[in-house]
């Protein structure tokens, strides 16, 4: 029965492997989701708890809801919030104009120059972006656009990448389907927006989601081209509020802040949490 | 309208926006940097040369940019690349609650770095009425508490490390869960047959088989961390020169705008001595995985 015995060893040390796997991720887990949740309690803990608390307690049993009427009261938290969802939208919404213009003409249509164009277009791919922050500051300062939409807005409506990833996918649309639409007399805009746009719906969207986070994350340029608090985006008000927000380090406040700022991209990415992290996988970089 | 013109029609705006704030401004960070004396308000500068790059060469608080951002990539891009590989692993190993661990961990991708930053900031920070949790738990486990926000240089790189290393997982993890995932099962189960040790079977087929997507992976870890800025702002404010953690992009930041802002040309060349490193970086990495990955 010596075979028994090895089996057995062999399923133990199985066991053993799955439990030693199961704790380790979850102990990433843990790590990756305690932030959220310790922002979550300390902005429910009231301003009198949480500093009366020398050894923060892990739960609260006297949640309030008071720190998120102060972050919308106290600092201009819903101004932000506005702002930023303007921007986001604008800027996403530009951006898919111009490069599902940019992605059409490269894919469908012939003219003489096209593959050098594109060419350069890909070029422009390596080109860091710190590199040329330098002259777009002093571009719009030039045009006197500091602490205005268009300001936050214009540099950041062009896509190199997405204007690839949308070509390659309006390539795999089959020619055929473009001849007939010719023969029905159908006009290339209207073939572009009937047929081409819905069939990669599902790109367009991956886009549109990967742009919204990008945007809502953004931190850099609106810090550089805005100092009016009447167009800070969420990532300068959580700095504002930081640095000259409710006085005394009021964190329960700050907290409720961080929470609300947060909030609205975790919901986005429950929904979309395979489209999104397809998409990343395609193409996103970051870290 | 022509069909040519039709094309170059709807290539204008992206042709354009990419113009005026992608290739006339890479030609223009050149120009400012070797521009000396440049002044902003009155456009005017005084002799063209390298004085700016000595300027900046020579400036302590770019000295100090320097000697963090290095630090940093050395540290965090070996041990983030590491513990992605070990958790994907683990993800690869595991069926029942893969998706929702894939999913949990995803989630510091999509946040806001600054939000969160602060609330890394609160943990590892001591004040007046707590120490934190993070020197409440070296309490616990007899070790003395540090100001990790305040205090001592290798703390505030300590917290710099695991911020970084916490917000950049998720993307290397999902690259690698996947890159795992494409592994043929052919190679394991002829493994299998062979009687190959599990441990010799991840270091000779496994490793070889994603090698090229852990040297994209250590490729874009050390650009990402390079420019590494926002980060540092979410957890030591605005100041970063004050507080001694600016990073080089940080400095040309500061450079350009801020308390001591206002030299475009200070800016620019540290901008392209950033680039530099950087590609030359670059450059190494691709010649190391030229000689050792297989495609």
């Amino acid at each position: 029965m010596n075979y028994d015995k090895i089996e057995q060893a062999a399923a133990r040390r199985d066991r053993v492997r799955r439990a030693v796997t199961y704790t380790l991720l979850t102990l990433w887990a843990l790590i990756v989701l305690f932030p959220f949740y310790w922002m979550l309690l300390s902005s429910v803990k009231s301003y009198s708890a949480y500093n009366g608390e020398y050894v923060p307690r892990f739960f609260t049993l006297s949640p309030t809801l008071q720190n998120y009427v102060d972050a919308f009261t106290t600092v201009n938290l819903a101004r932000y919030f506005t702002n930023t969802l303007l921007f986001t939208a604008a800027t996403t919404a530009i951006m898919m104009v111009v490069i599902i213009f940019a992605a059409y003409a490269f894919a469908r249509l012939d003219f003489p120059g096209k593959n050098l164009v594109f060419a350069l277009f890909l070029s422009l791919m390596m080109i860091p972006g710190e590199l040329v922050v330098i002259t777009n500051f002093v571009t719009i300062t030039n045009w006197g656009m500091r602490n205005t939409f268009w300001g936050l807005i214009l540099p950041s409506v062009t896509s190199v990448f997405y204007i690839y990833l949308l070509k390659e996918n309006f390539e795999q649309i089959p020619e055929e389907l473009y001849k007939a639409a010719k023969v029905d007399g159908t006009s290339d805009l209207k073939y572009l927006f009937k047929v081409m746009l819905p069939i990669s719906q599902p790109t367009v969207v991956t886009i549109v989601i990967l742009k919204v986070i990008e945007c809502w994350n953004s931190y850099v340029w609106p810090r550089l081209i805005t100092d009016d608090e009447a167009y800070f985006l969420v990532s300068n008000g959580i700095q504002e509020i930081r640095e000259n927000g409710f006085g005394r380090e009021n964190i329960p406040a700050m907290m409720a802040a961080v929470v609300v700022i947060s909030v609205p991209l975790i919901v986005l990415f429950l929904i979309f949490h395979k489209k999104i992290m397809a998409g990343v996988s395609r193409g996103g970089t970051k870290g | 309208m022509n069909k040519n013109g039709k094309a170059w029609l709807y290539l204008l705006p992206a042709i354009a926006f990419l113009g005026v704030f992608m290739v006339y401004p890479l030609v223009d960070v050149f120009v400012y940097s070797f521009e000396e004396g440049y002044n902003s308000a009155s456009q005017t500068f005084w002799g063209i040369g390298l004085y700016n790059y000595a300027y900046v060469l020579h400036d302590p608080y770019f000295l100090q940019a320097v000697k963090n951002t290095f630090l940093l990539v050395i540290i965090t891009v070996p041990l983030s690349t590491g513990l992605a590989l070990l958790i994907s692993v683990g993800l690869n190993a595991i069926k029942p609650l893969r998706e929702l661990y894939q999913t949990v961990f995803f989630l510091p991708y999509v946040t806001n770095t600054l939000a969160v930053g602060l609330v890394f900031m609160i943990l590892f920070k001591k004040t007046a009425y707590s120490d934190g949790l993070i020197n409440l738990l070296i309490h616990f486990f007899g070790g003395r508490s540090v100001d990790f926000i305040d205090g001592p240089y290798w703390a505030k790189m300590l917290v710099m490390c695991i911020y970084t290393v916490w917000v950049v997982m998720p993307f290397k993890i999902l690259i690698l869960t996947s890159a795992l995932a494409s592994v043929r099962q052919d190679y394991y189960n002829a493994a299998k047959i062979d009687g190959t040790s599990r441990w010799r079977t991840f270091t000779r087929i496994t490793l070889p088989m994603i090698s090229p997507m852990i040297f994209y992976l250590v490729i874009t870890g050390f650009i990402g961390a390079f420019k590494a800025y926002s980060d540092e702002v979410a957890i030591f404010g605005t100041d970063l020169n004050a507080a001694g953690m600016n990073t080089i992009v940080g400095y040309v930041y500061d450079m350009l705008y801020g308390d001591s802002g206002g030299y475009p040309s200070y800016a620019s060349a540290a901008a392209l001595i950033l680039f530099a490193i950087v590609l030359t970086i670059t450059v190494i990495n691709l010649m190391i995985s030229r000689k050792n990955v297989q495609y």
